[in-house]
Parts: C-alpha cells; sequence; structure tokens
C-alpha cells in the first residue's frame, strides 16, 4: 500500500515538474524552475507563473478530482463501468457553458464561462436530487442521470443547432472537447475550493464502499448511514466535476480507465481506491496535457481528445483482460 | 440477558403490513430457528427487527443507533453479495468495520477475530485466495466468516445454509450451537426442517402474518403444524442421537 502510494505521488511530482519545463516558449529546465520559485521581471517569471503554473495546477487538481470521482462512483454502484459524468453534473455545466458562449456572456464578461458552467452543474445536481431523491437504490440515482445528461446533451445540440453564428458554433465545439490552454491563476482559484471541499467529502466515503462491497443490506447492518452516503457522494461529485468541467471543459475517460487500472493495486478495496485513484487521475491528466504540448504544438490539440484516445483503447483492454479471468 | 426484545411488533412493505403485532424475545445462549413457508416473511422479521424495513412498534435493535447496532448484531443476508474481486481475509476483515473509528486501522484485535472466523469456517487455505473465484459454497462460507468476525452477541443469518454441501451444512450449524454454548446468539432462517430440529434449541414458526408456534423442536413439530402450516407429514422420533425428523410427502 505505502509502495504504491509512493510510486503514484513520485510519478505525479515528477510529471509535474515536467509539465512546467515543457511548453512553446523555449525555456532551460534549471532558468524556467529558478524563475517560478524566484519570481522576478522579465517574461520568464510571467511565463512560468501565468502560464505554466495555472496549467500543471489545474491538471493535477481536474485529474485528481476525475479519478476520485470516478473511484467514488463505481464504489457506489459497485460496477466498474461507472464514470463520474453518470449523475448528469458534467453534461449540465457543459450546458451552461455553452449557453455563455452563445448569448456572449462569455465574452462580455471575464470568468462568465465558468460561472454559467457551475451554475449548470448546480442546476443539474438540482435536478438529480429531485428526480432520485436522497433514499432510494442505486438505480434511480442512475437514470436520473442519465435522463439528466441526455435532456443537457439535447438542449447543448439545441443550442448548436439554431446558432446564427458559426464563429459561437465553433468556440462551443472546441470548447466542449476540453483543454487547459490558456487558463489563468484566477481559474484555479475558481475551481480550487469547490475541489477541496468535494475532495474531503469523497474521501470520507472510504469505509462506507467497503462496506458496500456485501451489499446495500449488510452495508447498513454494519452502522453505515446509507442516506448520507449518498447525499455526500451526490454533493462531493458534483462539486468536484462541476468545478473541473467549468474551468477545462468535458474531459472523458479519466474517471473511467484510471480506477479500473489501478484496482487490482489495491486488493480491490474501494476505499483505497480513492487516493490511488486521486493520484493516478492527477498523473493521467498531466501526462496527456505534456503529451498536447509536445506532439502538435502549433495545432492547439484538445487534452480531452487526448485522454479520450489514450483512454478507450486502454478501457478496451480492460475489458479484455476482464474477459479473459472470467470476471 | 436479552439479546432481542420485539414487542407488538408489525413490518410493513409499502402500505400493507406483512407482520402483526409479533412478541419475540431472545436470550443468550440461544440458537433460534425461523422457519415457514416460502413468502411469510421471515425475512420480513429479520430486516424489520434490524431497522431495515418500515416497523411499528418495539425492536430493542431498530432502537440502537447504526454502530450500536453493528456491535451489538452481524447481520447474514440471503444475497451473497461480493461486489469486488478482493481476497477473502479482506472480505473478512469488512465484519469489522463497526468497530472500527473514521480513518481507523485495523488493530491486533481486529485481525485476530478475523483469524478465528476464518478458522472457524475452515478458510485458513482461503486467504489470500480471491472471494469472487470461489465456488457459490466457498463464498457463502466467506460471507459467513465475516458475520462471525463481527463478533457480536446476537448472528442474524439469512438462509445461511443453502447452497452448502451437507458436511458444511452440518459444520455451520454446529458453529451456531458452539457460539450459543459461548454466550452467543443466533437467529437463523432454515429451509432444512431436520437440521433445524437437530441443531436449533428452539424454533419459531411463522405463518398468517405472525408467530404460529414458538418452542423447543419437539414442542413446536407436531402433525398437526406440520400439516396446517407447511402443507406436510413428517417422521419425528427422539434417538439416542438427537431428534430425527424427516419429511415424508404432501398433504392437503
Amino acid at each position: 500500500m505505502t509502495r504504491l502510494a509512493l510510486i503514484l505521488s513520485t510519478l505525479t511530482g515528477v510529471l509535474f515538474v515536467a509539465a512546467l519545463v515543457v511548453g512553446p516558449a523555449q525555456i532551460g529546465v534549471g532558468e524556467s524552475l529558478r524563475a517560478l520559485v524566484m519570481g522576478g521581471d522579465g517574461p520568464v517569471p510571467l511565463v512560468m507563473r501565468e502560464i505554466r503554473l495555472p496549467r500543471a495546477l489545474l491538471a493535477v487538481m481536474i485529474g485528481g478530482s476525475l479519478g476520485l470521482a470516478g473511484a467514488a462512483m463505481q464504489g457506489y454502484l459497485r460496477n466498474p463501468l461507472a464514470d463520474p459524468g453518470l449523475i448528469g453534473v458534467s453534461g449540465s455545466a457543459a450546458l451552461g457553458a455553452v449557453l455563455a458562449i452563445q448569448t456572449g456572456l462569455a465574452a462580455a464578461f471575464a470568468f462568465a464561462l465558468p460561472m454559467a458552467a457551475l451554475a449548470g452543474a448546480l442546476v443539474g445536481v438540482f435536478l438529480v436530487l429531485v428526480l432520485a431523491g436522497p433514499r432510494g437504490s442505486s438505480l434511480t440515482l442512475i437514470l436520473a442521470g442519465i435522463a439528466i445528461s441526455a435532456l443537457a446533451g439535447a438542449a447543448t445540440s439545441l443550442v448548436l443547432n439554431l446558432s446564427p453564428n458559426p464563429f459561437a458554433a465553433n468556440e462551443i465545439v472546441f470548447w466542449m472537447m476540453g483543454s487547459l490552454a490558456d487558463r489563468s491563476m484566477t481559474h484555479v482559484w475558481i475551481a480550487l475550493p469547490l475541489i477541496l471541499i468535494g475532495s474531503v467529502m469523497l474521501v470520507a466515503l472510504a469505509r462506507g464502499l467497503d462496506a458496500l462491497t456485501l451489499g446495500e443490506d449488510a452495508a447498513e447492518a454494519m452502522g453505515i448511514g446509507l442516506r448520507r452516503l449518498r447525499l455526500t457522494l451526490i454533493f462531493g461529485t458534483a462539486a468536484v466535476v462541476g468545478a473541473s468541467t467549468a474551468v477545462a471543459g468535458a474531459i472523458g475517460f479519466v474517471g473511467l480507465v484510471v480506477p479500473h487500472l489501478l484496482r487490482p493495486f489495491v486488493g480491490a478495496q474501494p476505499g483505497r481506491l480513492l487516493w490511488a485513484s486521486a493520484l493516478g487521475g492527477a498523473a493521467m491528466v498531466l501526462a496527456a496535457d505534456i503529451f498536447v504540448r509536445m506532439i502538435l504544438p502549433d495545432r492547439d490539440l484538445k487534452l480531452g481528445v487526448v485522454t479520450a484516445l489514450i483512454g478507450a483503447p486502454l478501457f478496451l483492454h480492460l475489458i479484455y483482460r476482464t474477459r479473459r479471468d472470467g470476471l | 440477558m436479552s439479546l432481542l426484545i420485539l414487542e407488538s411488533f408489525s413490518v410493513f412493505r409499502g402500505p400493507c403490513d406483512i407482520l402483526r403485532d409479533v412478541d419475540l424475545t431472545v436470550a443468550a445462549g440461544e440458537v433460534v430457528g425461523i422457519i415457514g413457508p416460502n413468502g411469510v416473511g421471515k425475512t420480513s422479521l429479520m430486516r424489520g427487527a434490524l431497522g431495515l424495513l418500515v416497523s411499528k412498534g418495539h425492536s430493542s435493535l431498530a432502537a440502537l443507533s447504526p454502530r450500536a447496532r453493528g456491535q451489538a448484531v452481524a447481520w447474514l443476508p440471503q444475497a451473497r453479495e461480493i461486489a469486488w474481486p478482493m481476497s477473502v481475509e479482506r472480505l473478512v476483515m469488512l465484519g469489522r468495520t463497526p468497530h472500527l473509528g473514521a480513518g481507523q486501522r485495523a488493530t491486533e484485535a481486529d485481525i485476530a477475530a478475523v483469524d478465528r472466523a476464518l478458522q472457524r469456517m475452515d478458510l485458513g487455505g482461503f486467504r489470500e485466495r480471491i472471494a469472487t473465484q470461489l465456488s457459490g459454497g466457498e463464498q457463502a462460507r466467506a460471507l459467513i466468516a465475516r458475520a462471525l468476525a463481527q463478533e457480536t452477541p446476537l448472528l442474524m443469518a439469512d438462509e445461511p445454509i443453502a447452497g452448502l454441501d451437507p458436511a458444511y451444512q452440518i459444520g455451520t450449524m454446529q458453529t451456531f450451537v458452539s457460539l450459543a454454548e459461548e454466550g452467543h446468539s443466533v437467529i437463523v432462517s432454515l429451509h432444512d426442517l431436520g437440521l433445524a430440529a437437530r441443531h436449533c434449541t428452539r424454533l419459531v414458526v411463522i405463518g398468517g402474518g405472525g408467530i404460529v408456534a414458538d418452542g423447543t423442536p419437539r414442542a413446536v413439530l407436531t402433525p398437526d403444524l406440520l400439516r396446517e402450516t407447511f402443507g406436510i407429514s413428517a417422521f419425528l422420533q427422539d434417538t439416542p442421537d438427537g431428534l430425527v425428523f424427516q419429511a415424508m410427502g404432501v398433504v392437503g
């Protein structure tokens, strides 16, 4: 356990430093890190502190959020195919952002876009609670989430469909692909409180998720309050996923693949998978964001496209392995 | 000392009551077999007593806080769920959940409890095996071990021996008897009246929305009761090896 924690933390740390020293501005490793720490005038500290640092921080925060929320969702639903987007929060956050772009709000005010996305996420989580309620089975939560995702997706398509402005439509499509390019420290400050609060909530679920391995009845009889667990899961997931989507757009497959990949290394225990997936998710998004900048630096390759390109084949491999093991 | 007290206890599923005005007290050192035909509410009685179903009246267990209840009674549901491919040892350790504080790691005492439970269910060689890859009967034994690891005064088990081979069926019932001899109590629902007659100290027969009979196996398993409640005739005799029950035929 400690060895896995060490490996994942080291990997995340190394990738974080790599993310800081890789970029279109050709700055030496020593020089860039010195500028980051010491500050000073001139372009190098500016690039480091205003462009690369927020980008690397967001990669850690968002990757960690998605990994953590994915592990929590899979643990709660006892289904390895569950994904943090399942409760409809990412879809409704995207709708909020799309509306902000379409109405011109995003261009009129700084940070109107992430704020509108957060408002969308809030509406989404409210609808999930109304539809699925604080009680009830995990199935009602899945169904409510699917319904809200479908509705938000349809509304997003409608906006695109009726958009009289091809530039806005273009911007919407690119935004929805998910990216960390051109984010500032303000984006970090917008997302950080929600991600911190949501993460604390989700990490607190560890024991309850472990007990749920034996089914809802057995877990409840062992003193796990299912009602509270469910509410904590919904709010925690909504906070981290809503905040992530608001600042970076939709980044898929991280929350699905990372828990699946790390499960064998934590003895399949859902509680221990939480922190492992958070670290693994941070590492995956950092790696993908470095990849984006190294492969096609001039073409603005979108992060969400790369995570899907890495994630989908990995997922296929996992399905193949699962089938082979006969599980 | 009473481990479970039910007074004028009714259990509801939706608007309908399944069981009405049940009174039941279980003391320490008993192996109580809950018997009755399919669908009369054996499971509902146990889940209601635990506070997992809507109920009316008094249940000493449902009145406890969730954590205190987890330390007072271990519940082994009929559905044998093991959601993740974890090792048998880890699975059994889940039984220690009510004894651990938030974020607390397993102590020596918890590990010892898991060892005892594995020993009792003859799972010593299965520690590292992945629970989901075991046979159905082996999974059932691992789940019984999980409930034993909880080390509560009372164990409630819903058809724990269904699907086990005869040796483990008898072995599990004997484990329950030895738990009772150590001062614990076991409430177990069963369909095998032969095993119930031999190993339970007391039988509670459920039928028609309440308790039909309650007493020692010899007193409860009368020809009249078997005919009216179960619709069967049976052979029942005291032998030097204990009470022998064998269902013979369907009547009425």
